[in-house]
């Protein structure tokens, strides 16, 4: 039951987020938007396969609602067209073409060799669950401080983004 | 078969794969942050199946990702920020009108 439900939550996901960079029906930043809403729920079901309950809720809530509505917030205000398809110029722009596709390959194979090399010893069941009461636990205590560091970081970016957003800019 | 860490390092490799391709490929500016996206969520998925196979089932994995959600969040907010700022000044969010830093 386990196995199946990861294939079918990392299809679901390999599937929107290739709908994300390459939709053959539309080129809209909106479709994308919503297709990248699909991928990260499923990636939120993987993490609660994976036993991570909070994390699991804390995707769908914060990446599936709060990140993406300010995306297409921005999307919306932008007033983007569809992209129309451009011609690839130069010789730079066709080099790109073949050593882009060619570095991703070669990424997946140095993934692969060094998976063949060493499997990870793994065990089949799980005791801890990644509830919010340990989890909180750990947060409070072994990382208060890069935790006090993020929310630090949180009021930097609200600042900044504010700033950047002024209508004067200089 | 059972699925085994592995399994979820695959899917994670091929996620981040896709995002990669899509920075590559994509030439809407909006289009290359998602993927971005997809990319950060690609390590998280392999962080999360980290902490859950490792023997001792450490939460350290887990934690990792709740700090790169937060980090993530606010690096949206910043970017997002960035590209309407410069769309106001260029009336533009395409790569290749955005070449005035190139060499």
């Amino acid at each position: 039951m386990q196995d199946a439900l990861f294939y079918l939550f990392g299809f679901l996901t390999l599937l929107c987020g290739l709908l994300v960079i390459a939709n053959p029906f539309s080129r809209n930043p909106v479709t994308s938007a919503m297709f990248l809403v699909l991928a990260i729920a499923s990636l939120g079901g993987l993490f609660v396969l994976l036993h991570a309950y909070f994390l699991g809720a804390v995707q769908v809530l914060v990446y599936a609602g709060a990140v993406m509505v300010l995306f297409l917030f921005v999307i919306m205000l932008l007033d983007v067209k569809a992209e129309e398809r451009r011609k690839i110029r130069g010789l730079t722009g066709k080099l790109l073409v073949v050593f882009g596709p060619l570095s991703v390959i070669a990424i997946l194979f140095l993934f692969f060799k060094s998976l063949s090399a060493g499997p990870p010893n793994s065990d089949p069941n799980p005791t801890l669950e990644g509830g919010t009461i340990v989890l909180g636990k750990l947060l409070f205590t072994q990382y208060l401080l890069p935790f006090e560091i993020v929310s630090v970081l949180l009021l930097v970016a609200m600042i900044g983004v504010i700033l950047l957003s002024k209508k004067d800019l200089r | 078969m059972k699925v085994g860490f592995e399994h979820y390092l695959i899917l994670s490799a091929l996620l981040f794969a896709l995002g990669l391709t899509g920075v590559l490929v994509r030439r809407n500016l909006l289009v290359i942050y998602m993927s971005l996206e997809l990319m950060l969520n690609a390590a998280n998925l392999s962080l999360v199946a980290a902490s859950h196979f490792s023997p001792g089932h450490s939460l350290d994995g887990q934690v990792f990702v709740f700090f790169i959600i937060t980090v993530a969040a606010a690096e949206v907010a910043v970017g997002l920020a960035l590209i309407v700022a410069l769309y106001r000044r260029r009336q533009t969010a395409h790569v290749e009108d955005l070449t005035t830093m190139k060499l």
